[in-house]
């Protein structure tokens, strides 16, 4: 997913680490110390254009961050159940959720901490002093939270959107209640997975007594810092992935495949975008020991270079009709590239994550696999076709399991001011 | 509100300027002299209530202990294990106070692997011999220490000085002890009774809640309100696993009910932890 970047996500945003250091200098401490943090945040937000710190996305805007925003190295993804039956605790969680998410945003801790030593410290803490690391938090609702059991739980009933609603039964779909679901989501994206962690553990405290942890599942890539050249990242089976993937900087396409628009449904959506999330489990072992041959015709492409089979580039244009002296397709009917790509007219924006999970202990192999997370405009036109045709034929699938499963429509932005979920809610 | 007022420089202090050693070290004294001030004074009357409280649950404790260990001596197995769960309920209500003195409390309430297994008695070791090897024989010395142990725990608690740091420290620390081994079933793991500690412990953190209430109410009707709120949520789950005139074996839980009281407890926990707001000055 390497292509996925959005300049007007990216800020030069002084991080949490500078200002300790500017704070730090001289006498300003025994000055701010009277004129308190305001003054402290004006001097040091002037100098700050000048460390060139590009490691904050904002987080306020049209759209939630997270989604069109360059693939960071790590993911830290729950899904929660809402506990409450107020609509007013759902509105008010929103709220401090906004505020907490735009503040940890730019590295900056949830609260204050307050000088009653008898209270614990309002931030966890295990973020003081590092930057932003590029942190996104993108929130989301599930079909359950409108309808549960039959009941029109708050009220949101008639705001349910078509398109949001449990996924169809695939062939060969092994999924666990235990990894699906969920009637909230929140993905954490940050370059540190201590940030990420950070944001969801702090707003899982925040809803305390109104959401509950339904599941959570911690996801990487290879960091920029070990592929200085940042090339397409590779997933567990040793396979170049996002190679393909919508322009997320051209924004007819992003219009086009990714955010819903006005008109689409309730009018509530338009700007969010739907989110598929599905836990797979890899078959690593067995793979490893599977051979080339047959691993690059399972994807339809090299390992190597990532190019399609019977070409040269990775980049290059899906040659579907290439064929072998034989006249067999190049790319194999069966092989996941060929399948996933049909006519082309279906795409998503994939935005996956490897995992590992320690081991297995039923079967003492590894728990590994890859936290499939792809967003997209209309999920019955995209995820679902491309996904039945895969769980019908794919040869992957001979490599991997469907343990998890849920879908989340990942609500509009907001501005400052106002707050995630209004839109819904008001 | 004194305390806010000094609030911008300590953020300064503490979280930014974390150089200067200086003007840290002073006013985090003074802070502390004045929260502790302001808390002793307004909470003297709590702390006296809750200083009844604590000493009438060690002696019924006493009491109960004593039933307890007669039947493990007089080898009447079948009362000693109708006893033992109910006994253990006034300790665990009473912990934030039984728990100051470190040398009787491990004596008293050690689990197997706590303490080395010369030193190893309590009521814990008994509960081995009730339910894993269904005896009391040899077990007559481990009843007649234990009495020893709860008698002078009762003599030394009167010299106990309750302050409000121990009531609102004492609080959350009671539903932390659910949360890591009373939830997880590893305090009574021969018996299985792991809920009655459970609900003693519920209790005494209910009971701090209460005493400090009125302060609290002041401060945060909201906050009291929630607060009591999730109390009723964890008493309207335990009520589901109640049976005769007590609860159920931690074994017939299952996940699900056991991950439900595990997230109640977190909630509750979370305001819980906010209580300590009263002893800021108004
Ligand atoms: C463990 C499971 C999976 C693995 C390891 C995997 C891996 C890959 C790889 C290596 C590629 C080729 C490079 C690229 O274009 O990124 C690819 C392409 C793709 N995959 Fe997957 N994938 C998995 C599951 C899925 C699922 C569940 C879907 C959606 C239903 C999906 C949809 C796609 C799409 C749309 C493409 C691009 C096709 C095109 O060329 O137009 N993949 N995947």
């Amino acid at each position: 997913m390497a292509k996925n970047e959005s300049n007007s996500d990216s800020q030069g945003t002084i991080s949490r680490r500078d200002m300790l250091k500017t704070a730090g200098v001289g006498g300003i401490g025994v000055l701010i110390g009277a004129s308190g943090l305001g003054g402290l945040m004006s001097i040091t937000e002037s100098k700050a254009s000048s460390t060139g710190a590009k490691e904050v996305v904002s987080y306020y805007g049209k759209h939630q961050a997270g989604i069109t925003t360059k693939t960071q190295n790590n993911v830290y993804f729950i899904a929660l159940d809402v506990t409450t039956s107020k609509k007013e605790d759902l509105v008010k969680l929103f709220k401090e959720w906004t505020l907490a998410a735009a503040l940890m945003s730019e590295g900056k801790p949830v609260g204050e901490l307050s000088s009653n030593e008898f209270l614990p410290p309002k931030d966890t803490g295990e973020a003081a002093g590092l930057s932003a690391s590029n942190l996104t938090i993108t929130f989301g609702v599930g079909p359950s939270l409108f309808v549960k059991d039959n009941q029109d739980r708050f009220g949101l009933k008639q705001k349910q959107p078509k398109e949001l609603a449990d996924l169809p039964k695939f062939p060969l779909d092994a999924l666990e209640e235990e990894w699906s679901g969920g009637d909230l989501c929140i993905q954490a994206c940050a370059d540190d997975l201590q940030v990420a962690f950070h944001a969801v553990r702090n707003l899982i405290r925040i809803a305390r007594g109104k959401a509950i942890l339904k599941w959570a599942q911690p996801g990487f890539q290879r960091t920029k810092h070990a592929d200085a050249k940042e090339g397409t990242p590779r997933n567990l089976f040793g396979f170049k992935d996002g190679t393909v993937n919508p322009d997320v900087k051209n924004e007819n396409q992003v219009n086009e495949q990714v955010w819903v628009q006005p008109g689409d449904g309730p009018n509530w959506l338009a700007g969010g975008s739907y989110l598929v999330v599905r836990r797979i489990q890899m078959f690593i072992e067995v793979w490893d020991r599977t051979n080339l041959k047959e691993q690059e015709a399972t994807f339809g492409r090299y390992r190597d270079s990532g190019a399609a089979l019977g070409q040269k580039d990775e980049f290059e244009k899906l040659d579907l009709k290439h064929k072998h002296a034989n006249g067999s397709y190049s790319i194999p009917g069966d092989s996941h590239t060929r399948l996933s790509h049909g006519n082309g007219s279906e795409q998503i924006l994939r935005r996956a994550f490897s995992y590992s999970n320690g081991m297995d202990p039923k079967t003492g192999s590894f728990d590994a696999g890859l936290l499939f997370l792809c967003f997209q405009r209309t999920p019955s036109k995209q995820f679902i076709p491309i996904q039945k045709r895969l769980s019908e034929m794919d040869k992957l699938n001979e490599y991997t399991s469907h343990r998890g499963s849920a879908m989340f429509a990942c609500l509009p932005g907001t501005k400052q001011g106002g707050f995630i979920g209004e839109t819904l809610f008001n | 509100m004194k305390l806010i007022k000094l609030s911008g420089i300590l953020l300064l202090s503490s979280s930014l300027l974390f150089g200067c050693a200086n003007t840290d070290t002073t006013s985090t004294t003074e802070k502390e002299k004045a929260t502790k001030n302001v808390a002793a004074d307004a909470l003297k009357g709590v702390t006296d209530e809750y200083r009844k409280y604590a000493i009438g649950e060690i002696e019924e404790f006493v009491k109960a202990t004593e039933v307890f260990t007669t039947a493990v001596k007089n080898g009447d197995i079948d009362k000693a294990k109708a006893l033992y769960a109910p006994a253990r309920m006034h300790y665990e209500r009473a912990e934030p106070i039984a728990e100051v003195f470190g040398d009787l409390d491990p004596k008293i309430d050690a689990r197997e692997g706590d303490v080395p297994e010369v030193e190893w008695g309590g009521y814990h070791r008994i509960e081995k011999g009730l339910w894993d090897e269904t005896t009391t024989k040899g077990y007559e010395q481990y009843a007649e220490q234990l009495m020893k142990d709860v008698n002078l725990l009762r003599a030394k608690v009167d010299t106990v000085e309750v302050t409000p740091d121990m009531l609102i420290t004492g609080a959350v620390d009671l539903l932390n002890e659910v949360s890591t081994s009373k939830v997880t079933g590893e305090e009574d793991r021969y018996s299985h009774t792991d809920l009655y500690d459970f609900v003693a412990n519920v209790q005494g953190a209910e009971k701090i809640y209460q005493l400090l209430n009125p302060a609290l109410k002041e401060k945060d009707a909201e906050l009291s309100k929630e607060i009591g709120a999730r109390f009723d949520e964890v008493y309207s789950l335990l009520n589901k696993h109640k049976k005769e005139d007590g609860y159920k074996s931690y074994t017939d839980l299952s996940k699900e009910e056991v991950k439900e009281l595990s997230q109640a407890i977190d909630a509750l926990a979370e305001p819980l932890s906010q209580i300590g707001i009263v002893t800021e000055a108004s």
